[in-house]
């Protein structure tokens, strides 16, 4: 069985990719992509806790589900947000939008 | 019928306050508002002046202060003499916004201009209607502000700026004179009332000093020597302002508040010498300009100088009558002349009188009339200003002034002589230039004839206070009549042979060149001013303003700049990035982490 560590280590290497992702990413697209895979290092975490814990219910897995389930439904508003946004600005670079500095 | 009196100020008050409040919206319907106030205060002047059979003097609406425990009140007095201006000033008031529809025709601030003119129709009846002399000073400068604001009205030409500056800051100089006579006279003798004045006493050099000072007033007012200055530089403003305030109405105002205080200039005599001798002096020395400017409008702007410094001598000789009766034939006459270079200026463009020329052909109306005004301003029989210059010889020659007499006569010559020129370079001879005049509408035309009537017939109505100054000339005076025809035909001829037949022989022409130099250029006062006040003040001025530049301005803007480099560095902190805050909370939260696990 493969250890504990191994999935919070792949885990935790896909959380600080998405933390790096949304901090470094100029584009909006990328920001939302990196969103997801921060969400999906929680899902993995979930899924293996769930498995390691010998919980009969597999309420992690289904836990799972519903993030899988809203973070689709999170990046659809994302998504509309960013349209509305390069309609407006036409960019979709987020250095352009410094309206709170102005 | 005598207690109306103080609603004739109050239309165009009324229509000052319409047009400066919905003047945008009424557009050309201003002028109309304008004219039928002034129509209305023409009507109400009427009926005063009928009202004055029933006999005259003041009366009060109420108090107004109370100053050192007197009672100051809402005083208007009504007698032949204010009701000679009240006709004077609505009369010609009309007739000037009749002529201003046409003459502001397009302007952009066409609105604005008719409430200019209602507020200074306002002010001007209210200081003749005045009582005391705190009123009169208020409406006095109410005078000076509209006449300041119209001098300036094209504020885009930094010449008439400069120009109503100059007016504004000259008559304050003898404002202020006027100020501190009438308090001189207010503290010694307890009264501001002109009634009081033929029995007021006071130590004796306190009272002639407080004349004086008030005639100071008036020598600013209307432009006497030394403070003549500002009237030939406020011809920047529009002809019509030129005709009503610079010539006709307003400049009166000195002459009017000398013969208001009339009785204390008599008991003062040192005092009405000075009268008599800055009159002379203005008079001489303006109309000598004159003969030399080669500005249609500035000729008049001295002729005007002139004809008030002969008011101003009048009165010094002790002719009442006789100064008033000049004033308003002058009135009549100096405003047609105005109106008719003003309709000159609008046919041809220029101000110039050397690239005029042959006008009588086109401007067959304007000139026609100009002819009439010059006829009246040079005293040719039987037109107004004979009568009334005749009335001023009269009186310098039965008081026993030969001298007075004497500057009249020559200032009667340099009148005739400098108004020929005009005509004769204006309207004869052949174009200097190729213009092509146009004669101008009928608004303008109609006032040039209804004035010109009048410049031809007012002589013979004669003011209200002619009649004793008739029957005591006698009939021995004919001599004087004659002579002064003799001077002004002969003047006239001479302007002829000279500026028409280009009979002067060019040795003639460079032996005066050292006068005509001095003419030229106005005396040099006006250098001799800015020598003096003007360049010391702006050295003052500009010491001043570095002072505050550097100073003042420099200790403020320390403040400014430490406060702003301070929070320059706070300001790095905020980038408007959302990335930068998001990573500053990520870090935070590892910060957090990190806290938590060593615990």
């Amino acid at each position: 069985m493969t250890p504990l560590g191994y999935f919070t280590l792949m885990s935790a290497f896909l959380f600080c990719t998405g933390i790096y992702g949304v901090l470094t990413r100029r584009n909006l697209i990328g920001i939302l992509i990196s969103i997801e895979l921060i969400l999906n290092a929680a899902n993995i975490n979930l899924v293996a806790f769930n498995k390691y814990l010998g919980s009969s219910d597999g309420m992690g897995q289904v836990l799972a589900l519903f993030v899988v389930a809203i973070a689709a439904a999170a990046s659809v508003v994302g998504l509309v947000l960013i349209i509305a946004i390069y309609r407006n600005a036409k960019s979709v670079f987020v250095e352009d939008f410094n309206l709170m500095k102005e | 019928m005598m207690n109306i009196a103080h609603y004739v100020p109050l239309s165009p008050l009324l229509a000052f306050v319409i047009n400066i409040i919905f003047g945008r919206k009424l557009k050309s319907a201003s002028a109309a508002v304008a004219i039928a106030a002034s129509i209305g205060s023409l009507i109400l002047s009427v009926k005063v002046y009928q009202g004055l059979s029933f006999g005259y003097g003041s009366y009060h609406l109420g108090q107004w202060l109370t100053i050192n425990g007197k009672a100051l009140n809402f005083g208007i007095i009504v007698d032949p003499l204010t009701v000679m201006m009240l006709l004077i000033v609505s009369f010609i008031g009309t007739l000037i916004l009749i002529y201003s529809t046409g003459y502001m025709h397009g302007d952009i601030r066409y609105s604005r201009y008719f409430a200019y003119i209602s507020l200074f129709m306002s002010s001007m009846l209210g200081l003749v209607l005045s009582d005391n002399f705190v009123m009169l000073l208020i409406c006095w400068e109410g005078v000076g502000l509209c006449s300041y604001l119209l001098i300036s009205f094209w504020h885009e030409r930094p010449a008439a700026v400069a120009a109503g500056i100059k007016a504004f800051v000259t008559t304050r100089i003898g404002d202020t004179g006027l100020l501190i006579g009438m308090l001189i006279l207010f503290f010694t003798c307890g009264t501001f009332y002109f009634c009081d004045l033929a029995t007021v006493k006071g130590p004796e050099p306190l009272m002639t000093l407080a004349a004086i000072l008030i005639f100071t007033g008036a020598m600013g007012k209307s432009a006497q020597f030394p403070l003549h200055v500002w009237l030939p530089d406020a011809m920047e403003g529009p002809t019509a302002v030129s005709a009503l305030i610079h010539a006709a109405t307003m400049v009166a105002a000195g002459v009017y508040l000398v013969a208001r205080c009339f009785p204390l200039f008599v008991a003062h005599p040192i005092a009405l010498e000075t009268v008599a001798v800055i009159g002379a002096i203005s008079a001489l020395m303006a109309a000598s300009i004159a003969v030399v400017t080669n500005d249609i409008k500035r000729v008049m702007a001295y002729s005007t100088i002139s004809q008030l410094g002969l008011m101003m001598l009048a009165l010094g000789v002790g002719g009442l009558s006789a100064g008033t009766f000049h004033l308003m034939t002058h009135a009549f006459f100096k405003a047609l002349l105005f109106l008719c270079a003003g309709s000159v200026i609008h046919a041809v463009g220029t101000q110039d009188i050397q690239k005029m020329g042959g006008l009588f052909s086109t401007l067959k109306i304007t000139s026609s009339t100009f002819i009439v005004g010059t006829l009246a301003l040079a005293g040719i029989f039987p037109f107004a200003g004979f009568w009334s210059k005749d009335e001023i010889l009269i009186t310098a020659w039965n008081n026993h002034h030969p001298i007075f007499f004497g500057v009249v006569l020559l200032t009667s010559f340099l009148t005739a002589f400098y108004m020929g020129r005009l005509i004769f370079l204006v309207l004869f001879g052949k174009s200097r230039s190729d213009l092509h005049p146009h004669e101008s509408p009928a608004s303008m035309t109609v006032p040039l004839i209804v004035l010109s009537l009048f410049a031809c017939f007012v002589g013979f109505i004669g003011s209200p206070l002619k009649e004793a100054g008739r029957m005591e000339a006698g009939v021995e005076t004919y001599w004087i009549m004659l002579a002064s025809s003799v001077v002004s035909i002969s003047a006239i001829f001479l302007a002829y042979f000279v500026y028409l037949r280009g009979f002067l022989p060019v040795s003639i022409r460079s032996r005066f060149k050292g006068l005509h130099d001095l003419l030229s250029h106005k005396y040099y006062i006006d250098e001799f001013y800015d020598f003096i006040f003007v360049k010391p003040c702006a050295l003052l001025c500009r010491m001043a303003y570095s002072f505050d530049f550097h100073v003042i301005d420099g200790l403020v803007n320390l403040v400014a700049d430490l406060a702003q480099s301070v929070s320059g560095v706070l300001r790095k902190f905020q980038t408007g990035f959302a990335q930068n805050y998001l990573l500053v909370q990520a870090l935070g939260l590892v910060v957090i982490i990190i806290w938590l696990l060593k615990i």
